[in-house]
């Protein structure tokens, strides 16, 4: 018994290193879940960097059209960040009381979230609409192009996050806190801070470098 | 009348009667030969009355070799469809020597564009994919992936995308750009047909496809083994697919994005990579490549992975720097992303640039090189069992060297200068592509086959598939090296130098040789399964192999493992069977639990269901389609997440009869081991 004991631990540690850390098994649901979708959210991460890279190469080709500092509205920008940075924060709230299992503070934290988003994206829409109005569509130029593939792409983000946001709400509805609800509550609320990321560097790259030019 | 133009147009957008190639007899007989086909399996099926069987399962189903089985057989069948591509190509460019050919060249340039967009998305991808999925878990030591929900998902999407391109055959038409569709020719001014869309949208379908497959895998990786299998205790498969589905998450949101970019193009009139108004071309070839290139490493290095496995188990040793070879895998994996610039040399992009990616390309051979010494010294001195798997190894070792060494070559730039876009370019990717990850994705086929369905192959057959399909290989492709030398560049429709027409006809002749070890495959399979019970595997252990996959029986159960395995080394079942042959197998009863395995689900199938109808809808611009398709899957999503039970229990009774079984046979195994 001794001879096979010694054996074991000769191929534990076949590189004589001394230190041998015992894989415990398998992870919890919970965390399985949480580790894919911060995956998937670098993939996002991914995605959105060649529409930066995209805007970076082609901000200066206005091709006889207007140039960022000549559309761009600070005022809108500014109100659009700040229920952005707020959402994040009743998004975290709802986070909390889906942990807790309150009912009451789990909606009104997702409402006012949907509130803040949705407000967001009737800014941001108004301000699309706008510039199409005034013949600077996307394909008046490639800088309007890279200009609205790269902020629309964070707004359809946006919208998305909506849907599953009231989604998730008419679920707690149903089916109440269960533990696959909580791991899809997590996911969402990673994914919705993983938007206001982004948008700091929306924000930054595009708007705030934009206006100074 | 322009009421009832309008009326059409809202109904069925850009389709009509001319969108079916009546005046083109080859795609035409082609697709109604395929769809007879279809129809015939079809009804074969539901008169036999294997309906609620294949839905049950195998379209619904969840179970991670499952999926990976229903990989490998789309990627089978979508092999055969760009072989044909690829035998109708070889034998135009014998014959259209200073004369047209028999395949005119908007017809050609699909083929081409079609074959290779077949050969990496829906043949080397879904195989190598599906092999992943099959073996990991198994070699891993637990029971599924992470998301085994959403693996079947990713499956059906890739078979989504698969399906629209071969759609494109009979309705409509596909790109004619070659088969990354490089811009401004892929834009709408210069391709306004519907050829680029199904191109984008079927890649855009499976690249999601191939994205939840990535995330899956990685998860399942590094976050599911089982008590004591430590990073460093994994088996080389397993640290491939990691390092290869790393690239998946990091290269394919690239794709996504650049195909993106070439819709919006294409469909709302913006300006990424026009001519007009500031767009910029070189920015596709910078974004496609990012991609591309990791993209190569995303199939060459599971092909890795598995000559490991086949290396070490056929040599009776362990594999040789085990270390190294992890190493190695994943400065590959790093330096994968340091080399894309190596595709466009002549692009203008300046010495400076040139030399730097020149150099890091030439680095990234150092690992591969260390790989292929790492395999040798395993064989070295060790007792070598020619098996088919074996073969394809040794013959991947061969091949690959001199597809390795050609690519050292072209990434010399001044030598890329006078290579670039040549045969010889051609020449030199087949002999990668071909020889790393074909021979791989055979080798795996081979010596995972018994594991997937209980009986090995015919070595027979299968040795004459080999020697076909290694011989064709070189009568086919050495010629186009030395067509490339002489000046012929790629994608020719018909040509008047007389100094290639021997060298095409070769080609030919070797691709009628490589098209024989096809054939000698199909026939090994339906040799074997006529002979299965000769065949048989009871012990679910055939090659005397070293990690955990052959520690559960032939096919196994589908909870994989009756107990976590409880690993204390590398080569874990290795290990397992010394010290079992030690202390004769303890004969003790083990206590058997009730076991949680997911339910089956058609959520996968049916989300690919309205991904079809969404895809075919964006090509053909058929808006309400598109938004039934798109409610059609937001649908199913939810229905899945409003499910009660997710899971079902397997008793522990039926655990113990399953286990006992496979039990029995390996008692016998090792007793007959331990006599010798």
């Amino acid at each position: 018994m001794s001879m096979t004991a010694t054996a074991g631990r000769a191929q534990a540690d076949p590189h004589h290193i001394g230190v041998v850390i015992e894989h415990p098994g398998p992870a919890s649901k919970r965390i399985v879940t949480a580790y894919g979708f911060w995956i998937f959210l670098l993939s996002d991460i991914v995605m959105f960097s060649c529409f930066f890279a995209a805007y970076a190469v082609l901000s200066g080709q206005t091709a006889g059209g207007p140039k960022g500092s000549e559309i761009f509205e600070q005022g809108n920008v500014a109100i659009e960040t700040v229920c952005l940075l707020l959402s994040s924060f009743t998004c975290g709230m709802a986070s909390i009381a889906a942990d807790v299992r309150n009912r009451f503070w789990f909606y009104l934290g997702m409402a006012v979230t949907c509130v803040l988003g949705v407000i967001f994206l009737v800014i941001e829409f108004r301000e699309f609409a706008d510039l199409v109005a005034r013949g600077y569509g996307p394909s008046r130029s490639a800088f309007l192009t890279a200009f609205f593939s790269l902020v629309g792409c964070h707004g359809l983000h946006v919208s998305a996050g909506v849907l599953w946001l009231l989604t998730m709400m008419a679920q707690v509805f149903a089916k109440g806190f269960r533990a696959d609800v909580l791991r899809r509550m997590m996911c969402f609320a990673l994914f919705w801070h993983a938007l206001d990321i982004i948008w700091v560097g929306v924000f930054s790259v595009v708007y705030l470098l934009g206006s100074g030019v | 009348m322009p009421v009832v133009r309008t009326v059409e147009a809202t109904m069925l957008g850009k389709l009509d009667w001319s969108a079916i190639p009546f005046d083109q007899p080859i795609p035409l007989v082609a697709g109604a030969v395929v769809l007879v086909a279809i129809l015939a399996v079809l009804i074969w099926v539901v008169v036999k009355g294997h309906l609620p069987y294949l839905w049950h399962e195998w379209i619904t189903s969840v179970d991670h070799k499952r999926i990976g089985v229903m990989y490998i057989l789309l990627a089978s069948v979508m092999l055969l469809r760009g072989g044909s591509d690829a035998i109708m190509m070889r034998i135009q460019q014998a014959v259209a020597y200073q004369s047209q050919g028999y395949l005119p060249p908007e017809h050609y340039n699909q083929i081409f564009s079609a074959h290779g967009t077949i050969m990496i998305f829906f043949v080397a991808m879904p195989f190598v994919i599906g092999l992943m999925n099959l073996v990991v878990p198994l070699q891993l030591g637990v029971r599924d992936v992470a998301f085994p929900t959403l693996n079947s998902v990713g499956f059906w999407l890739t078979a989504t995308g698969a399906l629209l391109v071969n759609l494109s055959l009979v309705i409509g038409e596909f790109a004619r750009t070659g088969w990354l569709a490089f811009p401004p020719l892929s834009e709408l001014s210069y391709s306004p047909g519907v050829g680029v869309d199904y191109y984008a949208w079927s890649l855009q379908i499976s690249g999601v496809g191939t994205l939840v497959a990535g995330i899956n895998l990685v998860t399942t990786v590094l976050k599911l083994r089982t008590k004591g299998m430590n990073y460093l205790r994994m088996p080389m498969f397993c640290w491939t697919t990691l390092a290869s589905n790393l690239l998946i998450v990091a290269a394919f949101p690239i794709l996504t994005a650049t195909l993106a970019m070439l819709l919006l193009d294409r469909y709302l009139g913006f300006h990424f990579f026009t001519n007009e108004a500031g767009g910029n071309v070189m920015m596709f070839m910078n974004l496609i490549w990012a991609w591309g290139h990791p993209e190569v490493y995303i199939l060459v290095l599971p092909a890795f992975g598995i000559f490991s496995e086949v290396v070490s188990t056929f040599s009776g040793k362990a594999l040789f720097g085990y270390r190294s070879m992890v190493l190695a895998t994943m400065a590959i994996c790093v330096v994968s992303f340091m080399v894309w610039l190596h595709h466009f040399f002549t692009m203008g992009a300046g010495p400076d640039v040139n030399a730097i990616f020149g150099i890091a390309s030439m680095i990234i051979a150092i690992p591969t090189g260390v790989k292929i010494y790492n395999w040798l010294f395993t064989m070295y001195g060790g007792r070598i069992r020619f098996a088919t798997p074996m073969l394809w190894s040794v013959g991947f070792m061969v091949t690959f060297i001199i597809g390795g060494l050609t690519g050292v070559l072209l990434a010399v730039p001044p030598a890329d200068f006078m290579l670039h876009n040549s045969m010889f370019l051609v020449a030199h990717f087949h002999n990668v592509i071909i020889g790393g990850v074909l021979f791989g994705a055979f080798a795996g086929f081979e010596y995972w086959f018994p594991k997937a369905f209980g009986f090995r192959l015919d070595e027979r057959w299968g040795k004459a598939a080999f020697w076909f399909t290694f011989l064709g290989f070189f009568a086919t492709f050495v010629p186009l090296y030395v067509a490339g030398m002489l000046g012929m560049t790629r994608r020719m429709q018909h040509y008047d130098v007389a100094a290639w027409r021997p060298w095409m006809i070769v080609a030919a002749f070797g691709m009628a040789v490589l098209t024989i070890g096809v054939v000698c495959q199909i026939v090994q399979l339906v040799v074997s399964i006529r002979n299965r019970e000769a065949l048989r595997d009871r012990t679910g252990d055939p090659w005397d192999g070293r990690s955990l996959e052959w520690a559960t029986s032939s096919p196994p159960p589908v909870f994989n493992f009756a107990f976590n395995p409880d690993v204390r080394g590398e080569d874990a079942y290795w290990d397992m069977k010394a010290r079992a042959q030690q202390q004769s197998l303890e004969h003790e009863v083990p206590e058997y639990r009730d076991i949680e395995m997911p339910r089956n689900s058609p959520t996968g199938f049916v989300c690919a269901f309205f991904a079809t109808i969404m895809g075919f809808a964006l090509i053909w611009h058929i808006w309400w389609m598109v938004i039934l398709g798109g409610l059609g899957a937001f649908a199913t999503f939810v229905v899945f997440a409003w499910r009660d039970h997710d899971e079902y229990v397997i008793p522990a009774e039926e655990v113990a009869r399953i286990d006992r079984v496979n039990l029995e046979e390996r008692r016998g195994l090792v007793s007959m081991a331990g006599a010798t």
